[in-house]
């Protein structure tokens, strides 16, 4: 559903959408699939730390991962699984990283979804909400200062992310420049375990692009078709230059905060809802409705998805864990400064 | 001619944009009107669209540095005032310092703090926050007390692959002065004996350089012969030079502008005591400025913060231990 700020293109032919709606699906099955087994492996004690998990929002997630570019910039956040793995992130670094490896992208400095390639334009995120918003302002701000006017960037947050400082400041700062900043909010209820009761008092979070001066649109998060509708109109007006976008996604966490947490606060009713659908069902269903796949054809995906999980978890697992041994203790990039810091 | 600390920190900005195409300034009021202490006066108009305005937004200031820095851009952050860098906390500790350690992306930021007292300026225009940001991993802080290490510091901050918080006093703005400005310096991981004498050390940094000098100069009429190490950069500290000194005047005295609980001079004591216990004839002192916000009437400033004569006074006291 997209709202009355501008309207919808709705010019998407239709074998191109179902091409996007089932590669988009398969991003989502295949961060079902990852995350499962990470949620095995924590209960089986081989990931320390936490496990977050993605479920019920695979759908706004793949939705943004396969609408950006290469050469674009992404901001994922905790429950961005289906957006990371569309973005190109392979699945043996999901695992390394988990893990601890010392060859995985943070060498056991930092676990689970602390991972990223900056670089490559994928940014790793830190714990502290709202904060990453303005690191991938900074970077489209960087793009233009080197003349790339073609590339767009994107992130996220969860509704309890909005009420932060850094949220208001950098959409505010992102909305000064005209940055082609794509926003989605994913709106699934639940703060770890605090209601949009006690989170924010306006009526639905869209309302406050207006305050900002940006383009704000709403989508009902369980649909997959929706969400690829009104993200793929979020980010073509970022990039045809109308400034950043915010996109609110509603649906309802379908796990806890992390695997630690049972979520029995979670409001029962809210399953019977709308929200409450499981994306991925909810897209099975439409895929077998249209005649796009058949039961066969999804079994075949979901062992394919298997596969190439297991196949990378079994790779990881017998790579070397991080060793304080070759660990060089200094967070300096400078060689002067590193050395100055460690002969002490 | 003559060149204050303040113009030494313009003309280094001035060189850096020149120098480098990946170097923008961003700040609150930095562009048009040139900076609440005029740091980046008329760099707007030489260099038009690498000024940049930013909303009262310290947070998403340094946000975006740190984005823009990943993007392989040298940004440099100009806070209004040292005080309101702790608004922008979380993305300088957190997200700054960090992000190097963690994928190995450098962070080649530079944020500007407007620091120390000045009369009249009162709790949340005077503070100085090294010792905070020295405490944590990942920054390198720099300190410089002369016009020189202004303007070369400074370069060297823009230049390095890692954030840098760039302390600069304000106290020292419009009063200090120099003849020129040197093509380059020592290295900010190197110390300086500011003044060299063979009774005790006085180890000092920033604006309390000026006040230990002062100091030194009273005590050379009684006979007492104060040597001097600047810090120039409490992060990394330079701790050869400082146990050098140590060991030829078996004495010393720490004094900083900033609070004194966990700070610079108790990580300089700590060290040396640790490192250099054997070369001391007496326990080591520090002076730091009173431990409660900073005051606003003079009256009160003036004794809040370390001054030369409670520099001498000190100094008087630990000579005759």
């Amino acid at each position: 559903m997209l709202d009355t700020l501008t309207q919808p293109k709705r010019d998407v032919v239709p074998s191109v959408f179902q091409e996007q709606y089932i590669k988009a699906f398969n991003w989502m099955l295949l961060a079902r699939t990852v995350e499962e087994k990470l949620a095995s492996l924590w209960r089986a004690g081989k990931i320390a730390g936490g496990v977050y998990l993605g479920k019920g929002q695979e759908a706004v997630s793949a939705a943004i991962g396969t609408r950006l570019k290469s050469g674009d910039i992404f901001g994922p956040l905790i429950r961005d699984q289906a957006g990371r793995l569309a973005f190109g992130e392979s699945l043996i670094d999901i695992f390394r990283v988990h893990f601890g490896s010392r060859t995985g992208l943070s060498r056991g400095r930092d676990g689970n979804v602390h991972r990223g390639k900056p670089r490559e334009g994928c940014h790793a995120m830190i714990s502290h909400l709202g904060s990453l918003i303005s690191v991938v302002a900074g970077a489209l701000m960087a793009r233009r200062f080197k003349g790339d006017n073609s590339a767009i960037g994107a992130t996220t947050i969860g509704d309890g992310g909005t009420s932060t400082g850094a949220f208001h400041e950098a959409i505010n700062m992102a909305a000064v420049e005209k940055l082609p900043l794509v926003v989605i909010v994913v709106n699934n209820q639940y703060a770890y375990s605090t209601p949009n009761s006690r989170q924010f008092a306006c009526n639905n979070l869209v309302d406050r692009a207006i305050g900002y001066g940006v383009e704000g649109y709403t989508m009902d998060g369980t649909d997959l078709g929706d969400c690829l509708e009104v993200v793929a109109h979020a980010t073509d007006r970022a990039r045809s230059g109308h400034g950043p976008q915010m996109v609110v996604g509603s649906c309802l966490r379908l796990s806890g905060h992390g695997e630690h947490d049972d979520a029995f606060y979670v409001d029962k009713s809210l399953f019977q809802t709308t929200l409450g659908r499981d994306c991925l069902r909810v897209a099975e269903s439409y895929l077998r409705e249209r005649k796009w796949a058949d039961e066969a054809l999804l079994e075949t995906w979901r062992k394919t998805a298997k596969q190439h999980v297991e196949e990378a978890v079994a790779r990881a697992q017998r790579e070397p864990l991080a060793d304080p041994s070759d660990e060089t203790w200094c967070p300096y990039a400078t060689p002067r400064i590193a050395e100055a810091l460690l002969v002490r | 001619m003559t060149i204050t600390y303040l113009e030494a920190i313009r003309e280094a900005q001035e060189k850096a944009l020149r120098d480098d195409p990946r170097v923008y300034i961003y700040g609150q009021d930095v562009a048009t009107f040139g900076g609440s202490f005029k740091a980046t006066k008329n760099l707007a108009k030489e260099f038009p669209g690498r000024i940049l305005d930013a909303p009262i937004s310290e947070d998403a200031m340094v946000g975006s540095a740190i984005g823009a820095a990943i993007e392989g851009m040298r940004p440099i952050v100009e806070m209004q005032f040292a005080d309101f860098s702790t608004v922008a906390l979380n993305q300088i500790v957190n997200q700054a310092a960090t992000l190097y350690w963690r994928t190995q992306v450098c962070c080649p930021i530079t944020i500007r703090l407007p620091s120390g007292g000045n009369p009249g300026s009162g709790p949340f225009h005077s503070q100085n926050l090294e010792s905070l940001y020295a405490h944590f991993p990942g920054l390198v802080v720099m300190t410089p007390a002369t016009v020189e290490d202004a303007y070369t510091m400074l370069r060297e901050a823009v230049d390095i692959d890692d954030p840098v918080i760039f302390c600069e006093h304000k106290y020292l703005y419009n009063r200090l002065k120099a003849d020129a400005l040197p093509e380059s310096g020592l290295p900010c991981d190197k110390a300086r004996v500011a003044r060299s004498g063979r009774d005790l050390t006085i180890v000092a940094y920033s604006a309390m350089v000026h006040e230990a000098l002062a100091a030194a100069e009273q005590l050379r009429k009684e006979d007492i012969e104060v040597e001097i190490v600047d810090l120039r950069c409490v992060k990394p500290l330079d701790l050869d030079t400082v146990l050098a000194s140590v060991a030829r005047t078996a004495r010393l005295l720490c004094v900083g502008e900033s609070w004194p609980w966990g700070g610079v001079n108790s990580e300089v004591i700590a060290s040396v005591v640790t490192h250099g216990f054997h070369l001391l004839d007496a326990p080591p002192q520090r002076i730091n400025s009173k431990d409660t916000p900073v005051p606003f009437h003079v009256n009160l400033w003036g004794a809040h913060k370390p001054s030369s004569q409670l520099i001498a006074a000190a100094a008087r006291q630990l000579y005759k231990w």
